[in-house]
């Protein structure tokens, strides 16, 4: 679906949709949900930043105390560290994550951040939206909208985290993931 | 013919009399007749080729928990259990409630016993009354009602007066006193063998010297006084040594084993499962050695079981809670054959069934444990090379604790004939 | 570095999974366990820092805190970390409960788990409770100290403590104090620090320090004083002379003057040596008053750090119990 190259084009356009809302990098948060909503989130600050000169912050939010199936998916999701600015109440916080589905991993970062305090303002942005929402959520930046067939499965991998680099749907049979039940 | 039955073409071992040869035995009305005496042509005849006929085995060291804790085990469901295992005759121990110090205990035990029981079930008597160590129990009247031996077993006498004096009391009876050797102070509150697994397990330890060192009494005392002393369930290798020395020297004193000493360590206890919680507690490797160096080298004489059933719900409950001790009839000759005949080649077959025959039926002064001409007809038929599993839901008796549950062995016995009649066979 | 950061590892090393409902004992987990606990507890610590001190991880489970061995502290703490996961909880004592009237604890545990209790913290008398009873429920079983086996989440809070404050575990020295034999503390500890690369000391007189110990690879000195510069953590045990019977050691006074962490022993350690105690402390005996609240003492901490750690543990097997339902 997207190569290293396509990969990092995209991620150029949505920098650049970031920009035309948001021309003061200084007053916006980029905050990664883990893992690789935080690797992408560091890309995109980048890019902002060398676009215009100024670093905006780029943090994660752990949401693995707020997600409403702990356990539901046979291993336990690792608690990570929540790195966010020193005061939510400035500026935007515009939380980055690979996969947008259900819905359900953006409610439980909104969650996770209101916990910290009640930022001023949230957006979403998401590299892939392949629909299913469970939840009335969308994202504010898309990096790609896919429609995958019954049993298929959106893959986003990333250096440094994974070997590979690139998105790509492949069937996978029976995962516990995509039965409906799992999340309830 | 009742109580008649003749046993052809097996491997006759009886080591009161030097016999071991494939032969004949012969039992008639009871007792066991000469050998080439004429046979009745009525008589019920079990070919016994490639099995091995033996006197009856003897376990002088159970608990029937009658009169008083019949959940656990009655008189009769101990006596299927020990058929079962190829007894014919066990000795029972007085700790019952209330417990066998007078005659009149003795003598109901006699009657639930003659009436219930399939094997022949003999009762000890508390050497102290109540088995509280405190004052001497009526050891001539438990004499006089039929006791075997004497014993406070479960629990030891402290007081080394009073044991001094209760062996010369009982040696003018002349009755064995059998002892439970713990001292109390050094054992303290110990469920198990005090050494790495116990100081990593965090359980408060039982020491090897809390045994050594009452056995070390009892062989002084035994000397001092010339009564007979059998210590029982010997666990320790200190127990070990002082008994070679003892018996060395001629001092009436001997030892016996249990199997579960010898199958089974103190790392066992790791899942803190208190099937393997006994008293004394299963101690480590070099203890193991040290006994089967007894057994082997004579300083051991006897094997027994110390059968101790107790309910599942008793057993069920913390570690330090739980009370002591396991099954024992329905395994034990299975886990002294596999040990100390096929897998350690400790002591051949027939001193096997020595130890398990006419050792104890001369300690206590029994007319069994022997094919002699005119003895009991109690006759036990072993295959001791017959593999099977242990099943604990199988056991005749009342209760399930066992450490052994599916444990693969090698040698059992397959019938059991108590005065000629087979009271169990599989 | 701020607290937040100092577990920051890398995020693409896979970390070792979680897979157990119960915490028994810390002997039969691996270090990379160990590690995924620290790290657990370190974003678990976080969460008192922020603007709303409470996550939803554990909404809508109960907890029971079942002491049938009374300790106000542990349950304390027990019983806040619960609260911050949301969960509720209902503290159980023996004198409340039915033990008291004969009632076994395999009975009384079934009974809870028929009120659906999905966590049982034990704190019990006897070595193994805890165990005995993950074995029988489906519920968690959290071990808050069982006999003189083990007391997890204290080794895990000191463990924490320590790799907080010197930022690693490994090649450290830790010498442990005191009454090693009747102590849970010191084998979970024992277990933890080794497993984590520290090497251990127990110290103690002979009567309360079991050579058999020496099996598990930590080294077993009777003399403080020889010690005392090469250490980088001194944790006192607390002398239970409640507990004490006479045989072990002739008097406190005796032992103070063998064993305690005295004013001028303290001068002799190292400036960075961290003094640490599980509590409560005998001001004067095991350690003097004014080095229990000196700059070297991290005893208070401790008891901060032990309510992330038993957050993290509730978490932890919470999650993996749920896993195994799903």
């Amino acid at each position: 679906m997207l190569d290293a190259a396509s990969l990092a084009r995209t991620l150029e356009r949505v920098a650049r949709e970031i920009l035309e809302h948001h021309p003061d990098p200084a007053r916006l948060s980029l905050i990664g949900i883990p893992s690789r909503g935080v690797e992408l989130a560091r890309r995109l600050g980048a890019i902002i930043a060398e676009a215009t000169g100024v670093s905006p912050f780029c943090g994660a939010v752990d949401i693995s105390m707020h997600r409403d199936d702990i356990g539901a998916r046979g291993s336990v999701p690792p608690v990570q560290m929540s790195r966010l600015p020193r005061s939510l109440q400035e500026g935007t916080l515009l939380l980055v994550d690979d996969v947008l589905q259900s819905g359900r991993t953006c409610r439980a970062a909104l969650d996770a951040l209101s916990s910290f305090g009640r930022p001023a303002r949230i957006e979403y942005a998401v590299l892939v939206d392949r629909g299913e929402r469970e939840l009335p959520i969308a994202a504010d930046y898309t990096g790609k909208v896919v429609a995958p067939g019954p049993g298929e499965r959106v893959f986003v991998r990333l250096h440094p985290m994974d070997a590979v680099e690139g998105v790509w749907m492949e069937r996978v049979e029976s995962s516990r993931r995509h039965s409906p039940k799992a999340n309830l | 013919m009742s109580h008649s039955i003749l046993f052809r073409n097996g491997r006759v071992i009886d080591p009161a009399s030097n016999r071991d040869a494939v032969g004949d035995v012969l039992v008639l009305e009871g007792r066991i007749a000469a050998v080439g005496a004429p046979v009745p042509g009525d008589v019920l005849t079990v070919d016994c080729s490639g099995k091995v006929v033996c006197p009856g085995l003897i376990d002088l060291h159970v608990h029937l928990r009658e009169p008083g804790q019949s959940a656990k085990e009655t008189i009769a469901s101990g006596a299927r259990a020990a058929a079962a295992g190829g007894f014919s005759t066990v000795v029972c121990m007085p700790n019952t409630s209330p417990s066998i110090d007078s005659a009149s205990v003795v003598s109901w035990v006699q009657e639930k016993a003659r009436a219930e029981a399939c094997v022949r079930v003999l009762p000890t008597g508390a050497l102290t009354k109540g088995i509280a160590g405190e004052e001497m129990a009526p050891i001539g009247a438990l004499k006089k009602a039929g006791v075997v031996a004497l014993t406070d077993d479960g629990r030891c006498i402290q007081n080394h007066e009073l044991m001094r004096r209760a062996l010369e009391y009982a040696g003018m009876f002349g009755l064995v006193v059998m002892d439970h050797c713990q001292d109390y102070s050094l054992v303290g509150k110990g469920v198990m063998h005090e050494g790495y697994w116990s100081t990593v397990l965090g359980l408060p330890g039982w020491p090897a010297a809390g045994e050594e060192l009452i056995v070390q009494r009892n062989a002084l005392l035994a000397e001092l006084t010339g009564t007979p002393v059998h210590c029982q369930h010997l666990s320790a290798a200190g127990s070990v040594r002082v008994l070679r020395e003892a018996r060395r020297r001629g001092v009436p004193l001997s030892g016996e084993v249990c199997p579960h000493h010898i199958a089974l360590t103190d790392a066992s206890l790791q899942g803190y499962d208190t099937n393997f919680k006994m008293n004394p507690p299963l101690r480590s490797e070099e203890h193991i050695e040290a006994l089967l160096e007894g057994i082997a080298d004579g300083t051991i004489t006897i094997l027994a079981s110390d059968h101790a059933p107790h309910c599942n719900f008793e057993k069920e409950v913390e570690f330090d809670q739980a009370p002591f001790g396991i099954l024992g009839l329905e395994t034990e000759l299975g886990l002294f054959l596999d040990i100390l005949v096929h897998k350690r080649k400790v002591i051949s077959l027939p001193r096997l069934i020595e130890m398990y025959t006419v050792n104890p039926a001369r300690l206590l002064g029994l007319d069994s444990g022997t094919l002699a001409p005119g003895a009991l007809g109690d006759v036990t038929v072993l295959d001791p090379d017959l593999e099977w599993c242990v099943d604990k839901n199988a056991s005749l008796s009342l209760s399930r604790n066992t450490p052994f549950h599916g444990w693969e062995l090698k040698g059992r016995a397959v019938r059991t004939v108590v005065e000629g009649k087979t009271v169990w066979s599989l | 570095m701020s607290s937040q950061e100092i577990f920051s590892k890398d995020h693409s090393v896979p970390r070792a999974g979680w897979f157990r409902k119960d915490l028994t004992g810390l002997q039969h987990l691996s270090r990379e366990e160990l590690v995924l606990l620290l790290d657990t507890a370190a974003a678990f610590k976080t969460v008192g820092t922020r603007h709303i001190k409470k996550v939803p991880a554990l909404r809508g489970k109960t907890l029971v805190n079942f002491f049938v061995e009374p300790s106000t502290r542990t349950r304390v703490s027990f019983e806040l970390a619960a609260e911050r996961l949301s969960a509720d909880v209902i503290n159980m004592s023996a004198s409340g409960s039915s033990l008291t009237k004969g009632e076994t604890l395999k009975d009384t545990a079934l009974n809870l788990q028929a009120l659906h209790a999905d966590v049982i913290v034990l704190r019990h008398s006897s070595a193994g409770a805890a165990q005995f009873l993950a074995e029988r429920l489906d519920a968690c079983v959290v071990n808050a100290g069982d006999g003189a086996h083990e007391h997890p989440t204290q080794a895990l809070l000191d463990a924490f403590t320590i790799r907080e404050r010197k930022g690693r575990l490994e090649g450290l020295h830790v010498a442990i104090v005191g009454d090693i034999l009747f102590s849970r503390v010191a084998r979970s500890d024992i277990f933890a620090l080794t497993k984590l690369g520290a090497k251990v000391t127990l110290v103690g007189p002979s009567t309360l320090v079991p050579k058999e110990l020496e099996r598990l690879g930590v080294q077993i000195s009777h003399d403080l004083d020889s010690l005392l510069p090469d250490l980088d953590v001194i944790n006192l045990l607390r002398i239970q002379h409640e507990r004490q019977r006479k045989e072990y050691f002739p008097s406190l006074g005796e032992y103070t003057s063998f064993f305690g962490l005295t004013k001028a022993r303290a001068a002799r350690l190292k400036p960075d040596c961290l003094v640490m105690h599980p509590g409560p402390i005998n001001r004067g005996v095991e350690i003097d008053s004014d080095v229990a609240d000196s700059s070297r003492s991290v005893i208070l901490e401790q008891v901060t750090n032990g309510l992330a750690v038993r957050m993290a543990v509730l978490y932890l097997c919470n999650a993996a119990r749920s896993g195994e339902s799903a």
